[in-house]
């Protein structure tokens, strides 16, 4: 799960990390109210939108008056700003944040996350703030210092230390970087997070740090003992088709193919993707409907995937172990008459009872096409897919 | 032989009373698996189907029945403690399938284990299967055959499709392990393999990996320099963005890693035959290894 900006640095706050003064806004006179409220001479208007690149895209901007933040905040407010992590069509801007300046000396970088290779949780530091540390990490990866920590006794102030001195610090800058790491390791441990990053961390003229930006994710799977970051949830920012999916437990993720695809298992249905590119067409999602697949739950996903209309085709590919094929074959027969299918149907199944569930689809009187393996579902479904699009260019 | 078990193991199943626990149970023992003992705390002294005895401890199940491997299905609030317990009571397997235990509760477990002797197989996995012989886990026992290849996987429905289609064509399985799709997990690619390198039993093996981390990326590289046996591989995940996670809390790309093409050029590099797609599983194992 992630959160905005705004909401990072109250979390930042609430453990001791300092940050500039700040407020969020929803409109442009709550926008003037956060401006009243900080000291000037500089005030920061920045959209808040969950993803990476703002500045790039027009969604930050430093005023000198508070003209300039009305004026900003009508701009920012209402448009659809695009950076490389929000796709072609961007995402709409519904909140700011108004914030105090800072006295930039220098710009570092700070990030935490589970190193899964070796079981810990990794501190990445570097000199090379205000930048896409990915970018950083490729080009130069010996400007990123890293520390493990123990998880039997935290972190270690010593370990603060040494990326503080390998960063340039000196003096009171020192122990200042060390309680932040110190507070952001207590942060992520506290609320299950699964990414915490400060870019840039600054370094002020008075050598005091300070977070001039926030990016704190959690782990979905802990969020049932954090209701406070769960109430952080902001569902404009998630795609609606899988915030439908979530409420039935159907793991979905939209891509921009036009091959829809229901399958059991998230390796069989990531493989699915793979096998319906390799005969020459892009999947249009993930979606991986559990062990269970009941009429309920494939009613949901045939709903899910045809409201997208980019799909022309769809591939039904179930694996179904210890579920009964026909079973999955009255559901997928149920969904499709109440759904209303108006695009071609492949349907692939294996399993216990497979040829009973293949009687039961071709008996339903629906134009559903028989996959006989993974291969021959996945060939029938892009041909369909092609078909499909040529008949209604 | 096989490896970790087999017609001698002599399971416990903690959180047998739950739905999912007591189906497989149910699954289980239809299949010959030898359940001894389930855990429920609070439910000591009772039942199971009238037949298996429930313990409130791990313990006490132990102490009355000599079980020797163990299978969590317990929800995910209470996976990690279950595990932990088991691995407080030094049974030699424990076997954790449930799904959505969170990243820093399995941190916590995998530093506790480091001083136990319990060997972990998961979680969020299908479990393992020793056809024939033993079946732990959600897998659908009549797919398998018993036989000489090995089946080692971090998805289960890949594993299925892989196992279906060696028994079609009337290649039988020493042992199938399913790892699990989580980030941090007991068992990985190389400890399994270690095993089946061993196991006079195994012939060949497929191996499954998936994006996201870089355990493929290792095992590759353990394999030229250590198995003498053919391997064959498939990586899942190819057209999978960066930066989304597809459906397993492992298989994610973060920060350019863990991709598949990453994966697949590791195996290739070291030798290891792709199959270019998961309908090929058993057709191009057969194209470096030969059942007798």
């Amino acid at each position: 799960m992630k959160i905005h900006e705004y909401q990072a640095k109250q979390l930042f706050a609430q453990y001791g990390v300092p940050v500039p003064q700040g407020y969020p806004a929803f409109s442009v006179t709550e926008a003037m109210a956060a401006a009243d409220k900080l000291p000037g001479p500089v005030w920061v208007v920045k959209a808040q939108i969950h993803a990476g690149g703002r500045g790039l895209g027009g969604g930050v901007k430093v005023c000198k008056s508070k003209a300039e933040v009305n004026d900003r905040a009508g701009q920012i407010l209402g448009m659809q700003l695009k950076t490389h992590q929000t796709g072609p069509e961007g995402q709409l801007v519904r909140r700011l944040y108004i914030e105090g300046g800072a006295d930039i000396k220098r710009e570092l970088y700070l990030g935490m996350l589970l190193d899964r290779d070796v079981g810990k949780i990794v501190v990445m530091a570097s000199t090379e703030g205000g930048m896409n540390i990915e970018d950083v990490a490729h080009n130069t990866p010996e400007l990123i210092h890293k520390a493990w920590i123990d998880p039997n006794v935290g972190v270690q102030a010593f370990q603060g230390r040494q990326l503080a001195f390998k960063l340039g610090m000196s003096g009171k800058t020192v122990n200042a970087f060390v309680k932040v790491l110190s507070s952001l390791y207590e942060l992520y441990m506290a609320k299950d997070c699964s990414l915490v990053e400060i870019n840039p961390l600054v370094v002020q003229g008075d050598g005091s740090i300070i977070a001039l930006d926030g990016k704190v994710n959690f782990d979905d799977n802990a969020m049932y003992r954090h209701p406070d970051i769960l109430a952080f949830r902001d569902l404009d920012e998630e795609d609606p088709r899988e915030i439908e999916a979530s409420k039935y437990d159907l793991n979905y993720v939209h891509l921009d193919g036009n091959v829809g695809c229901l399958v059991n298992g998230a390796g069989l249905a990531m493989a699915t993707m793979d096998i319906l590119k390799h005969y020459g067409s892009e999947p249009a999602n993930f979606l991986d409907v559990g062990g269970g697949a009941t009429a309920e739950k494939v009613t949901a996903a045939f709903k899910i995937i045809l409201s997208d209309k980019r799909v022309h085709a769809i591939f039904v590919n179930i694996f179904g172990g210890i579920m009964k094929c026909d079973t999955i074959a009255e559901g997928v027969v149920t969904a499709a008459k109440e759904v209303g299918l108006d695009r071609p149907l492949v349907v692939r199944l294996e399993g216990t009872n497979v040829e009973l569930g293949k009687q039961i689809l071709r008996d339903s009187g629906l134009p559903i096409l028989t996959g006989n393996d993974m291969k021959d579902g996945a060939q029938k479904a892009v041909e369909a897919a092609k078909k499909y699009a040529a008949a209604h260019a | 032989m096989a490896v970790l078990v087999d017609k001698n193991t002599r399971l416990l199943v903690q959180g047998i009373t739950g739905t999912s626990g007591a189906f497989h149970t149910r699954q289980a023992i239809a299949y010959g698996t030898n359940v001894v003992a389930g855990v429920v705390p609070g439910k000591g002294g009772t039942k199971f189907d009238d037949t298996v005895p429930i313990f409130d401890t791990v313990a006490d199940a132990i102490h009355a029945t000599g079980a020797n491997a163990s299978v969590v299905y317990v929800p995910p609030p209470f996976a990690a403690d279950a595990i932990m317990e088991c691995a407080d009571n030094e049974l030699a397997l424990c076997v954790a399938i449930t799904e959505g235990i969170p990243v820093l509760d399995m941190l916590r477990v995998k530093q506790f284990l480091a001083s136990h002797r319990t060997r972990l197989i998961g979680p969020n996995c299908p479990g393992i299967i020793t056809p024939g012989q033993c079946k732990i886990g959600i897998m659908p026992g009549h797919i398998h055959k018993p036989g000489n290849v090995a089946v080692l996987s971090r998805s289960g429905t890949l594993t299925y499709e892989a196992v279906g289609q060696l028994t079609a064509l009337g290649i039988g399985q020493s042992t199938c392990i399913g790892i699990g799709g989580d980030p941090i997990k007991g068992t990985d690619f190389i400890d399994a393999l270690t095993l089946f390198a061993e196991d006079p039993d195994t012939h060949a093996i497929i191996m499954i990996g998936e994006i996201g981390g870089s355990a493929e990326e290792e095992a590759a590289a353990w394999i030229k320099a250590n198995l003498k046996k053919p391997v064959i591989g498939f990586i899942a995940g190819l057209t999978a963005p960066p930066g989304r996670r597809m459906g397993h809390a492992g298989a994610i790309i973060s920060g350019g890693t863990g991709t598949g093409q990453s994966k697949i050029a590791a195996f290739e590099a070291n030798g290891i035959k792709v199959a270019p797609t998961p309908g090929d599983l058993a057709s191009t194992l057969l194209t470096v290894w030969q059942p007798k």
